[in-house]
């Protein structure tokens, strides 16, 4: 680098810079907690919700599965699997059933383990699962797939 | 340590030894889970239920996190003594946090592995204060406690040799880093009952760990090992410093913006994180020119060529890792398809291992022989099978990063691209990806030859010129 770019120069970009954008990104954040009560349908957020996300991390769901994108990439994304398996209809239903029948047992097929979880939990992942569903995601999925 | 090592500026030094020494033990750990995650992508029930596919993970990426914070101290604590130029202001104590770090880190490791998780959350008392079951952050809220406090301890030690003796640039951006490193670490301890805003601020401590605050150690660690191996004058090496960093905080602060994309934050990020994480791969271009154009201009020819090796592969391989493979997919438009797809391994794999795993075995290639008190480098033998070890590694790691991605981008066309109905499903593409999977497994059985011949480079004994030999068996 040219002698006129003096290290005192290099050092006040980085101090006034990082500063700067740093204000900036707490600025963001204002804005962006904002708009989070409507986004997240916050008034929808029930103590079933609270327990039901409770529920996903005690068992660590997220070391298997993605949620909005985020997680581990060996089993199916599941912020919208409300959607692809049968929404109010026969979601509920279907997770009950899906949970019980763990681990199917089919040689050489990733496994999901039997977490044993009572009736009244399964439930609570349920309505977690159908609240993270209508998280305003930019329309994140693509497609039902996931 | 029964004698004086003459390799040493100063005895206190020393304690980097056990740090860098354990270090190592973890990432054999991380890559042997590695592996057997490898192998159940292929066969998915391998180990199951032993092991399943969460705690294997869980462990892999712990032992990384735990591993590169092993070698952060470890490094802080050689090279701030020499930077400040006065001994550690308390040796006892980095001993003590290195055994308490080292028995909560087993302990933890040894949790994930024999108790189901929802087990070790009660036994643990999680309700009490819930912060486990989130990605990275999956630590019992004790442990995560017991890393503050390791970390105060840390800080302490090295903030007092800092504050008593020289301060340069160099060890104060490392203080910097290391400070922010500890700071953002306490958002692990919120929780927000709103998983839009746990994800928010999840990426406080993520994002602003490995694209902010520990570049700034990097940086550090590379100017370093750079002015010691280069012998180029610190003014220069310095003013690169500070551009590099400044360019890191600029774009990576409100680059953060591209993990706000799909998690419920609002439109504006899409632009913002696009614009701001398409720079993000400057810095890590500058350390390129910076370790390419040191090492160019050096003014003696330093011994230890395998250090010199290892400065200008962590910049280059970062700058493809971190630099370029995130920027293949950090754009809204780009990444509505790509978010959290095989090609987001690929570019966490590539970056991980470039940028933050081997600036450690950078430090440690520089740093060992003389805490080892074989002097200021190894033998010529020595220096070949680590040079193999680190061209096996690191080819690997390319492959891996490679079948990867051809793997992201045949899901993406599978699965995301098609519209409802015509999509493939999650597991049905996977099935279309196996022959990715195999040679990723391959690639990872490659790199793990790498590691031991790497491992086997530490093997010399003694054969070293004869003023050294007095010392050389002597260091702990």
């Amino acid at each position: 680098m040219s002698e006129t770019f003096t290290k005192g120069m290099a050092r006040n970009i980085y101090f006034g810079g990082s500063i700067f954008f740093f204000l900036v990104f707490l600025g963001l954040t204002y804005h962006t907690e904002q708009t989070f009560p409507e986004r997240t349908n916050a008034s929808e957020l029930t103590e079933a919700v609270v327990r039901g996300k409770e529920v996903w991390e005690n068992n660590n769901c997220i070391g298997c599965h993605s949620l909005l994108g985020e997680g581990a990439y060996f089993a199916p994304e599941l912020g919208n699997v409300f959607y692809r398996r049968g929404e109010d209809a026969a979601f509920k239903p279907f997770l009950a059933a899906w949970m019980k029948a763990q681990p199917l047992g089919v040689p050489g097929r990733r496994a999901m383990p039997q977490f044993n979880l009572s009736e009244q939990e399964v439930d609570d992942l349920a309505e977690f699962l159908k609240w993270t569903s209508k998280i305003d995601t930019n329309n994140w999925p693509p497609n039902k797939e996931g | 340590m029964s004698a004086m090592n003459p390799h040493l500026k100063f005895q206190s030094q020393a304690v980097a030894k056990p740090y860098f020494v354990f270090a190592l033990i973890l990432f054999v750990g991380q890559v042997l889970f590695g592996l057997i995650m490898g192998l159940q992508y292929i066969v998915g029930d391998f180990l199951f239920p032993l092991i399943p596919f969460n705690v294997a993970r869980m462990v892999h990426t712990n032992l990384l996190i735990v591993w590169l914070l092993f070698g952060f101290m470890g490094a802080a604590y050689y090279l701030i003594p020499e930077e400040a130029d006065r001994e550690l202001h308390s040796p006892k104590l980095a001993i003590i946090l290195f055994w308490v770090f080292a028995a909560a880190g087993v302990l933890t490791i040894l949790g994930y592995l024999l108790v189901p998780y929802a087990a070790l959350a009660e036994m643990t008392g999680n309700h009490l204060l819930p912060t486990m079951g989130r990605e990275f952050l999956e630590q019992p809220t004790i442990t995560k406690i017991g890393i503050v406090l390791v970390a105060l301890g840390f800080l302490y030690n090295v903030g007092m040799t800092l504050l008593k003796g020289r301060k340069t640039v160099i060890s104060t951006v490392m203080m910097t880093g290391l400070i922010g490193l500890a700071v953002f670490f306490l958002f692990a301890f919120y929780n927000p009952e709103n998983l839009a805003r746990d994800k928010y601020y999840w990426w406080f401590v993520v994002h602003l760990w490995v694209e902010g605050v520990w570049e700034l150690i990097m940086g550090a660690m590379l100017a370093f090992v750079l002015i010691k191996v280069t012998g180029v004058d610190r003014e220069v090496i310095e003013k690169w410093l500070y551009v590099i960093i400044a360019m890191a905080l600029i774009t990576g602060i409100i680059g953060t913006g591209h993990h706000f994309f799909w998690i419920g934050a609002p439109e504006v990020w899409l632009w913002v994180g696009s614009i701001f994480s398409a720079l993000e791969p400057l810095p890590f271009f500058a350390m390129v020119l910076f370790s390419l154009n040191m090492v160019n201009r050096r003014r003696r020819q330093h011994p230890n060529k395998a250090a010199s090796i290892w400065a200008i592969g962590t910049t280059v391989t970062a700058f493809f890792g971190a630099g370029v493979w995130g920027f293949m997919h950090t754009l809204a438009p780009v990444n509505y398809y790509t978010h959290g797809s095989q090609l987001t391994a690929a570019h966490g794999h590539l970056a991980f291992y470039g940028a933050y795993a081997m600036i450690v075995m950078t430090m440690i290639s520089y740093a060992m022989p003389r805490l080892r008190g074989l002097g200021e480098a190894p033998d010529a033998r020595a220096q070949r099978i680590e040079i193999w070890g680190f061209w096996l590694m690191t080819i690997s790691m390319v492959a891996i990063t490679l079948f990867l991605t051809a793997a992201g981008v045949i899901q993406v066309w599978l699965q995301r691209i098609p519209a409802d109905g015509a999509a493939m499903s999650f597991m049905n593409t996977t099935d279309q990806l196996m022959v990715f999977f195999w040679l990723r497994l391959i690639a990872g059985v490659f790199f793990l030859i790498g590691l031991v011949c790497y491992l086997f480079s530490f093997r010399q004994r003694g054969r070293v010129t004869a003023d050294d030999t007095v010392t050389a068996t002597a260091a702990i």
